[in-house]
């Protein structure tokens, strides 16, 4: 049967109250509109929590301004981080920043300054992602919340202004790409290379107006922070959300964390998916993103021995403990100092991973490699805020964007690939398979 | 019903929104006004300057993917043009254009080239375009429900004006 015959028969027997075959976004959606509603439906939702960016923030106090706004529709679900321009560059990024922080200090949102992290990272450590919410933030990688079950997407300005007044947002419903990870996974298999692998084999609009949902038996390998990455790296498949299952790890998170109530989503068994994609981890490796698209995938012995001039630790997707750790641990292992040549930057997701990383040492041991620690946030990621790498350069990046330009720079190449992979680099300075690194020494 | 004429001016596949307009040039300032001189600088420095008022912007698969950051959409407005046709969209684009009164046509754009004559029009939810040069007529999906009510009020600036709130849309 295939997927449209299959829909058919489904449709029909929920309808009669036969059954129940919904996905995880048409439960959660269905919830926020108050009534039932399918994938290809437009859906008007009640949102749990909104997020702005510095970056989208300005933009989003213009719109609601031009939209009459007064007040917000409830503070305590709104907030705002400096990320994107941390610390501001120029006296008018700091301009920006004064206004937002202004804005909510007047309305009496959630302010996170400079220094206190990546927006959706704050939601998530702060307890505010909660299974079975729906979260809009004003940054395309805000999905990377839905690790904790729920129904996290990236929306804009006016979106984010028009759901600060009125506390709703317009959705269309959408189709779910069911995605199973079996197998095993094996040593120095990163969540990164299971991202990349995907964004490789559905392309860069391949989830286009979909939501992609995770099953399978592997799913348990990955903590609650490596699946953060894989849904991160939805966003460069053109994903509206990314939806892992509620379980024993999601538990682990909330504890002592959670603000609230959460109530776990599950998919029906009979669910209806627009395509399904199997994964099976034994068989997968160390992957690399060549420039300059994130789905310009190889395996890694493919891009080995390519010069390194700069490594990035960092951003939403690899700037977490556990990324550090296992970068350090490569780069330990390929040699223990940096290569001639090489830059290494190091930049924090959030305070939280800057404290732990501070408390055990692992920032001490960066900066005695010389690296360049930056202020926490996105840093070099987009060009904004650090390092700038140049002309001709090659920078190896644990990020998930290495379109032209992205670091702002058109003349450097970005590369993309797992915490462990850029370490062992940094102290080749050559693109090197974090599996191999021991033998070439 | 919106209609308006056009000439196409030719991009390719994943036009992203660091492309349209970059994160460097956005951090001083968010005015399209002043940004609309960098549109699309780094796919063609000399786009910007060569733009007239009814040129639409014709591309390939998933415009406007990669960051949400509506002043892609913005700036594309403040050049002048109304219309972007693309064989597909990014999604955050997408819902960004309609919220700012940009018409997106999503059709086969393969046999549009640069100069081509356009006509695009949005009669009710029904959306179609007309390439004069190439004697093609091709419609794209219809803008259902709210997005059309979004569309019709010029954008969610002045239907929230107006109305305070988001509602379906009344049959
Ligand atoms: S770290 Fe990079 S990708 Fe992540 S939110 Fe910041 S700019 Fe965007």
């Amino acid at each position: 049967m295939d997927i449209a015959e299959r829909k058919r028969c489904v449709d029909i027997a929920e309808r009669a109250g036969n059954v129940s075959a919904r996905t995880i976004s048409e439960k959660i959606l269905s919830a926020k509109a108050g009534r039932e509603v399918h994938a290809g439906e437009i859906a008007i939702c009640t949102v749990d929590r909104v997020l702005g960016t510095d970056a989208s923030g300005p933009m989003a106090i213009d719109y609601f301004e031009k939209m009459g706004g007064e007040r917000l529709f409830d503070p305590s679900r709104v907030l705002f981080a400096f990320d994107h321009y941390a610390p501001p560059a120029s006296a008018k990024t700091a301009a920006f920043h004064d206004r937002l922080r202004a804005f909510a200090t007047r309305h009496g949102a959630e302010l996170c300054d400079v220094g206190e992290g990546i927006s959706f990272q704050l939601l998530a450590e702060r307890g505010g992602a909660l299974p079975g919410s729906l979260v809009i933030g004003a940054d395309s990688h805000t999905a990377t919340a839905g690790a904790l079950n729920l129904f996290a997407t990236g929306v804009g300005s006016s979106d984010l202004a028009a759901a600060m007044i009125t506390g709703q947002v317009w959705i269309r419903v959408p189709e779910s790409i069911k995605i199973t990870l079996t197998g095993t996974r094996t040593a120095f298999l990163s969540p990164k290379d299971v991202g990349l692998a995907l964004v490789n084999a559905i392309g860069p609009a391949g989830a286009n107006y979909k939501a992609l949902e995770f099953h399978g038996s592997a799913l348990g390998a990955f903590t609650l922070e490596e699946r953060m990455v894989i849904c991160n790296l939805g966003a460069e498949m053109d994903a509206k959300a990314s939806i892992f299952p509620s379980d024993n790890a999601t538990n682990a998170y909330l504890t002592g964390r959670k603000v609230g109530l959460a109530s776990p989503v599950t998919a029906d068994i009979y669910a209806v998916y627009a395509r399904e994609v199997t994964l099976d981890l034994s068989r997968l490796s160390p992957r690399v993103a060549l420039p300059h698209a994130p789905d310009n995938v190889v395996p890694i012995e493919q891009a080995a021995g390519t010069p390194v001039h700069m490594v990035f630790l960092g951003t939403c997707t690899g700037g977490r403990v556990r990324d550090f750790h296992e970068a350090l641990a490569a780069l330990d292992r390929a040699g223990g100092q940096l290569a001639p040549g090489v830059q290494l930057v190091v930049t924090p997701a959030s305070r939280e991973v800057a404290d732990a990383i501070r408390d055990d040492g692992t920032l001490a041991r960066f900066e005695a490699l010389g690296a360049t620690v930056t202020t926490v946030g996105c840093g070099a990621c987009c060009g904004t805020s650090g390092v700038i790498p140049g002309d001709g350069m090659n920078v190896l990046s644990t990020a998930n964007r290495n379109f032209k330009a992205r670091m702002g720079n058109a003349n450097a190449s970005i590369y993309l690939a797992s915490p462990a992979a850029c370490g062992a680099s940094a102290a080749t300075g050559k693109i090197t398979d974090p599996r191999a690194e021991r033998a070439a020494r | 019903m919106i209609r308006l004429e056009g000439r196409a001016r030719r991009f390719g596949d994943n036009v992203n929104t660091d492309y349209i307009i970059t994160s460097a040039r956005k951090r001083d300032t968010i005015d399209e006004q002043v940004l609309k001189q960098w549109l699309l600088e780094t796919l063609d420095p000399a786009f910007a300057a060569s733009v007239r008022e009814e040129d639409m912007i014709v591309a390939g698969e998933n415009f406007g993917c990669g960051s949400a950051m509506e002043v892609a959409v913005t700036v594309i407005l403040a050049a002048g043009i109304k219309a972007v046709i693309a064989q597909s969209f990014s999604r955050t684009f997408y819902r960004n254009a309609i919220n700012n009164g940009l018409i997106p046509v999503q059709c086969d754009t393969n046999r549009f080239e640069e100069g081509d004559r356009l006509s695009v029009q949005l009669d009710g939810a029904e959306l179609s375009v007309a390439n004069y040069t190439k004697e093609l007529t091709l419609s794209g999906p219809p803008i259902a429900g709210v997005m059309l009510d979004i569309l019709e009020h010029g954008g969610l600036v002045r239907f929230i004006r107006e109305h305070r709130r988001l509602m379906p849309r009344e049959q």
